[in-house]
C-alpha cells in the first residue's frame, strides 16, 4: 500500500513500537548497565545505580576469580566443533536428497526431522551412563558427539532447502558444457551452495551455544561451557549481581551479534519449512 | 540426473547421517526402556532385578507425577497463549510503516538469544528478587511490600521467564508470514468495502492461523524440554510446585540415583512428545510435497 | 556434420509412457522445430537427444554413432536453457568461456571464441559483468554465446523465447535465425509458439502426446496437414472444422477450411449468418461469424465494413477445402 501514511500516524505507531522494543530489551540492557558498576551499586535503588559510578572492576573480578577464559573456549570449541562434524555429515546427504531424489527421499527427510522432537530427557540415563563408562563425562569431546547429533537433522533440513534452491538447470547446462561430476561440484554448485552452508553454520552455532540441557547435565568442572558457567551462579556466595551481569554480558555479546544477522536463517531453520 | 550411478553414490552419501541418527534413536532408547523395566539405582550398584511394570506403576501413582504433569501443561499452555497472543500483537505493531523499524525488530528479536540460563538468572536476581530485585525497588518506591515472585509464584514466574524467552520467536514467525501475505488480498477487500477490523479478521487471521499452528506446535516441542530456567531458579520449588515432567525425570534420575523409575518418566516424557510430533510432522509434509 | 538419428525411441516415467517408439532423421545443417501443445513431450525429447534424460529403449546416434550410452557432455552437443541457466557467479566472460575450460582448450584459442562470439552477439561491452546485471535478452545471448564456442555438432534450443516480451521475441527470432544461416550447423528448437515454428523452420515435426504427427516443411504442413490436429495446430487463426451434413456433401466426415480462404460478402454465399464479434485492425479484419454449423472465423485483408449483428455470406474456396474422415486423417 504506497497511499500516504499521516506522518502523524507514523509517529504514534514509531513511539509505540519504540517503547515495546525497550521493555523487551530492557532486561538485557540492564545486565549490560550493572556489569558496569560495583557490586554494592548493583543492588541499590535503580535511579542509584544510574547515576553511580561506572567501573570495569566486576569484569576483572570474574576474570580473576573463576576462569572465564577457559568455559569460553569451551563453548567455541562446543559450538563450532558440534556444527562442523555436522556439517560434514550433513552436506554429503543433504546434496543426495537434493539432487538425485528418490521415492524414499521425502519419508528419510522426515524421518531425521522427527528425530529431532524426540525429548532430550527420554534419553538422559542412557547416556549418561554411557558416557560414564567410556569417560565422556565432563569432556568437550563428549559434548561435541551428543551435540552434533541434536542438531544433525536441523543441519540437514537447512542444507537441504538451500540446494534446492539452485536451479537443477544450472547444473545440466554444467553437464551439456561438458563438465565432470568433480567439475560440477567445485566450479559450479559449491559457490552456489556456500551463502546457504555459511548460514546453516551461523544457526547452528547459536543453537549450540545455547544448548542448556546436555551441557548442564553432561558437565563438571572442566568442559563447562558457558550455559553451566552462569549456573554455577544459582548459588553464590556474597554480593555477585556485578559480577553474575559481566559473566553474563561476555556470554551472550557473541551470540546477540550473530543473532542479529541471522534472522532468516533462524524462520528457516526452526519452522522446517512449514512456513515461508 | 537419475542414472543408476547417481542412485548407488546418492545413498553413500546420506547413510551416514541415516546410521548416526538412527544409532542415536534406537541404542538410547533401547536402554531406556531397558532401564524402565528394572529396579536400578545408582547408589546400590549390582542389585539390578526385572520389575516389570513396577517402576511406571509407581511413577504414575507418585503425587509427585501427577503435579509434574499439571505444571508442564501450565507451563507449555501459559507461555503458548502469551507467545502467540504477544506474537500477533508485536508482529502486527511491527508491520507498520514507522521509523527505525530495524532496530525495533532486533530488540524485540534479541532475548531468543540469550542463553536460558543467563535469562534465568537475571530475572531471578536482578528482577525478580524480594530484596535486591528491580521490581522490589519499584514496590518500595510505591510503598508496597515486594512479591516474592519465584518462591509465592514459581511456576507463574517461570512461565514469564519461558515466554519472554519465546517471545521473539512467535513474532519472528508470524511477522515473516503477516509479510508474505500477499498486499492485493488486503486491497480487494478494501475495494469491497471491508473496514480495518475486517479485514483484520477475514484475511489476516486465517493467513496467520497456519503460521500460528507451526509456532505452536514448535514451540511445544521445545518447551515440553524446558530444563535449565528452572533448574537454576527455584530447582523445581518449592516442593514440587514448580517441577516439570522433564525436571522431575532428572531429579529422579541424577539426584535420587533411580535410574530405573527415571527411565519409565523418560519414556512416558517421549510418548507425550510423540503425540506432538505427529501433528507437526503432518503440517511439514504437507509443505514438502509444495 | 549434424546428422542426428532416432530409432525407435521410447520414453516411460515409471508406468506412464510419455513417449511410444519414434523414428526422426535430422539432416545435417537443418533447422528443426518440434511443436506442439502443452505436455506433448518434446521438451522430453529434446532432453533424451540431449542425453539429460535416459532413453527407455531405442537409439539415438549422431553422425552414425550410436550415442545412447553417452553421457551429456560427451555427445558434443550444446544447449540453450528456457531459463538461460547461466552461472550466477561468473561474470559473462568467464560463463562462455566455461564449456573450454571444460575441454580444456588453451587459454588464448579460448580467448579467440570468446572475442568472436562477443562481437557476433553484441556482448563486447558486457563481458565484465555478471548475469544478474543483464536484461533478459542479453542474458540470452550469453547463453547463446556459451552455446556457440563450444563448436558442436548441433545446437539444442529448449523454448529460449519464452521468457522475453513479445517485441524482444521478434528479434531474437530474426538473430537466431540469422546465426543459423552463418554456422549452418543442424539445430533443434522447441517451441509451443507455431508463429515460431513456422517462420524459423526447415522441417517441422508436430507433436502430440508423445507421438510425431507430421514431420514436413512450413508449407507442406500449411497446405497438406495429413491429419485434424496438424490442420487445427498449424495456422493462424485457426482452421475451422465442420462436422454433419454439411461436411457429408464433400464426401467427409469432418471438412476443415482456413478463416483466410472463406470469401465474404453481404448479399450472397454458399452459407449465412451473423456477424458477432469482429477484429478490425486496419491490415486485416477478422469477423467471428454464427452460422448453423457453429462459429467460423474469416479474416480478411484490409478493411472490411462489417460490425456485431450483420448478415454475412460465407462462400469457403473449394479447392482449399480440407477433407477428414472419422479417425481424423485427412482424406485425398
Amino acid at each position: 500500500m504506497s497511499r500516504a501514511v499521516t506522518p502523524r500516524r507514523k509517529a504514534i505507531t514509531t513511539v509505540l513500537a519504540w517503547i515495546v522494543g525497550f521493555l523487551i530489551f530492557f532486561p538485557i540492557l540492564w545486565t549490560i548497565v550493572l556489569s558496569f558498576k560495583s557490586e554494592g551499586d548493583a543492588i541499590s535503588a535503580p535511579l542509584n545505580v544510574l547515576t553511580s559510578t561506572w567501573t570495569m572492576e566486576s569484569y576483572e573480578a570474574v576474570q580473576e576469580r573463576s576462569n572465564y577464559f577457559l568455559h569460553f573456549w569451551n563453548s567455541v570449541v562446543i559450538s563450532f566443533g558440534s556444527t562442523i562434524a555436522a556439517l560434514v555429515i550433513a552436506i554429503p546427504a543433504a546434496w543426495a536428497m537434493a539432487f538425485v531424489p528418490g521415492k524414499r527421499t521425502k519419508d528419510v527427510l522426515m524421518w531425521m526431522l522427527s528425530t529431532k522432537m524426540m525429548p532430550a530427557v527420554g534419553v538422559l540415563v542412557p547416556i549418561y551412563l554411557l558416557f560414564r563408562d567410556m569417560g565422556l563425562l565432563d569432556t568437550r569431546t563428549g559434548l561435541v558427539i551428543v551435540l552434533t547429533l541434536m542438531n544433525l537433522p536441523i543441519v540437514v533440513w537447512m542444507l537441504y532447502t538451500y540446494f534446492k534452491e539452485i536451479p537443477s538447470e544450472i547444473l545440466e547446462a554444467a553437464r551439456m558444457d561438458g563438465a565432470t561430476l568433480r567439475s560440477e561440484i567445485l566450479y559450479v554448485l559449491t559457490p552456489m551452495a556456500v551463502p546457504g552452508i555459511a548460514s546453516t553454520l551461523l544457526l547452528n552455532v547459536i543453537l549450540a551455544w545455547n544448548e542448556a540441557f546436555w551441557t548442564l547435565n553432561l558437565t563438571a568442572a572442566k568442559a563447562a561451557p558457558l550455559t553451566a558457567f552462569i549456573a554455577s551462579y544459582s548459588s553464590p556466595e556474597g554480593l555477585f549481581y556485578a559480577k553474575l551481569s559481566a559473566a553474563s554480558t561476555l556470554a551472550i555479546a557473541p551470540i546477540l551479534i550473530l543473532g542479529w544477522f541471522s534472522q532468516k536463517q533462524l524462520v528457516r531453520g526452526l519452522t522446517f519449512g512449514a512456513v515461508k | 540426473m537419475s542414472t543408476q550411478a547417481s542412485r548407488a553414490s546418492a545413498r553413500l552419501m546420506i547413510s551416514p547421517a541415516v546410521l548416526l541418527l538412527l544409532g542415536w534413536m534406537i541404542v538410547p532408547l533401547a536402554m531406556t526402556v531397558w532401564f524402565s523395566l528394572q529396579r536400578y539405582n545408582l547408589l546400590m550398584p549390582g542389585m539390578e532385578a526385572f520389575i516389570g511394570l513396577d517402576n511406571y506403576e509407581y511413577f504414575l501413582t507418585d503425587p509427585a507425577f501427577v503435579t509434574a504433569i499439571w505444571n508442564t501443561l501450565a507451563l507449555v499452555l501459559g507461555v503458548l497463549v502469551i507467545t502467540v497472543i504477544g506474537g500477533t500483537l508485536l508482529a502486527l505493531l511491527l508491520d507498520q510503516p514507522m521509523w527505525g523499524q530495524g532496530i525495533v525488530r532486533i530488540l524485540v528479536i534479541a532475548p531468543f538469544f540469550v542463553m536460558p540460563t543467563v535469562s534465568a538468572l537475571v530475572w531471578k536476581n536482578m528482577f525478580m528478587n524480594p530484596v535486591n530485585g528491580l521490581f522490589a525497588h519499584i514496590a518500595k518506591a510505591f510503598g508496597l511490600q515486594p512479591f516474592d515472585f519465584l518462591s509465592q509464584a514459581p511456576l507463574a514466574s517461570i512461565i514469564g521467564i519461558v515466554s519472554w524467552q519465546w517471545l521473539p520467536f512467535a513474532t519472528l514467525i508470524l511477522l515473516t508470514a503477516l509479510q508474505s501475505l500477499d498486499r492485493e488480498q488486503l486491497e480487494a477487500a478494501e475495494m469491497d468495502g471491508a473496514g480495518v477490523f475486517s479485514r483484520f479478521f477475514y484475511i489476516m487471521l486465517p493467513h496467520l492461523a497456519r503460521a500460528a499452528t507451526v509456532v505452536i506446535l514448535i514451540q511445544t516441542i521445545f518447551l515440553l524440554g524446558v530444563f535449565a530456567e528452572i533448574l537454576v531458579t527455584t530447582n523445581g520449588g518449592p516442593g514440587t510446585a514448580s517441577t516439570t515432567l522433564t525436571y522431575l525425570v532428572y531429579v529422579q534420575s541424577l539426584l535420587q540415583f533411580d535410574v530405573g523409575g527415571g527411565a519409565a518418566g523418560g519414556v512416558i516424557a517421549i510418548v507425550l512428545a510423540n503425540i506432538v510430533a505427529i501433528f507437526l510432522m503432518r503440517m511439514i509434509g504437507k509443505n514438502l510435497e509444495a | 556434420m549434424g546428422k542426428i538419428q532416432l530409432k525407435s525411441v521410447r520414453k516411460a516415467f515409471g508406468d506412464v509412457e510419455v513417449i511410444p517408439p519414434l523414428d526422426l532423421t535430422i539432416n545435417d545443417g537443418e533447422f528443426v522445430v518440434f511443436v506442439g501443445p502443452s505436455g506433448c513431450g518434446k521438451s522430453t525429447l529434446l532432453r533424451l537427444i540431449a542425453g539429460l534424460e535416459d532413453v527407455t529403449s531405442g537409439e539415438i546416434s549422431i553422425n552414425d554413432t550410436p550415442v545412447t550410452a553417452l553421457p551429456p557432455a560427451k555427445r558434443g552437443l550444446a544447449m540453450v536453457f528456457q531459463s538461460y541457466a547461466l552461472y550466477p557467479h561468473m561474470s559473462v566472460k568467464k560463463n562462455i568461456a566455461f564449456p573450454m575450460k571444460m575441454a580444456g582448450l588453451p587459454v588464448e584459442e579460448q580467448e579467440k571464441r570468446i572475442e568472436a562470439a562477443a562481437k557476433a552477439l553484441n556482448l563486447t561491452d558486457y563481458l565484465d559483468r555478471k548475469p544478474g546485471q543483464l536484461s533478459g535478452g542479453q542474458r540470452q545471448r550469453v547463453a547463446i554465446g556459451r552455446a556457440i564456442v563450444r563448436e558442436p555438432t548441433a545446437f539444442l534450443f529448449d523454448e529460449p523465447l519464452s521468457n522475453l516480451d513479445a517485441a524482444l521475441r521478434v528479434n531474437m527470432r530474426l538473430e537466431i535465425s540469422e546465426l543459423h544461416q552463418k554456422l549452418a550447423t543442424t539445430m533443434i528448437y522447441v517451441t509451443h509458439d507455431q508463429v515460431e515454428a513456422m517462420t524459423m523452420a526447415d522441417k517441422i515435426v508436430v507433436l502430440h502426446a508423445g507421438r510425431i504427427e507430421q514431420v514436413g516443411s512450413p508449407l507442406e504442413l500449411y497446405r497438406k496437414p495429413q491429419n485434424r490436429f496438424v490442420a487445427g495446430f498449424i495456422g493462424s487463426p485457426k482452421m475451422n472444422f465442420i462436422e454433419g451434413a454439411e461436411a457429408a456433401k464433400h464426401g467427409a466426415h469432418a471438412i476443415g477450411i482456413r478463416p483466410e480462404h472463406i470469401a465474404i460478402s453481404a448479399t450472397e454465399g454458399a452459407w449465412k449468418g451473423t456477424v458477432g464479434v469482429s477484429e478490425h485492425l486496419g491490415s486485416d479484419t477478422f469477423l467471428h461469424v454464427a452460422t448453423e454449423f457453429g462459429t467460423i472465423n474469416v479474416r480478411a485483408g484490409g478493411e472490411v465494413n462489417l460490425h456485431h449483428g450483420d448478415t454475412v455470406y460465407l462462400t469457403p474456396d473449394l479447392e482449399q477445402l480440407h477433407r477428414f474422415d472419422a479417425e481424423g486423417r485427412a482424406l485425398a
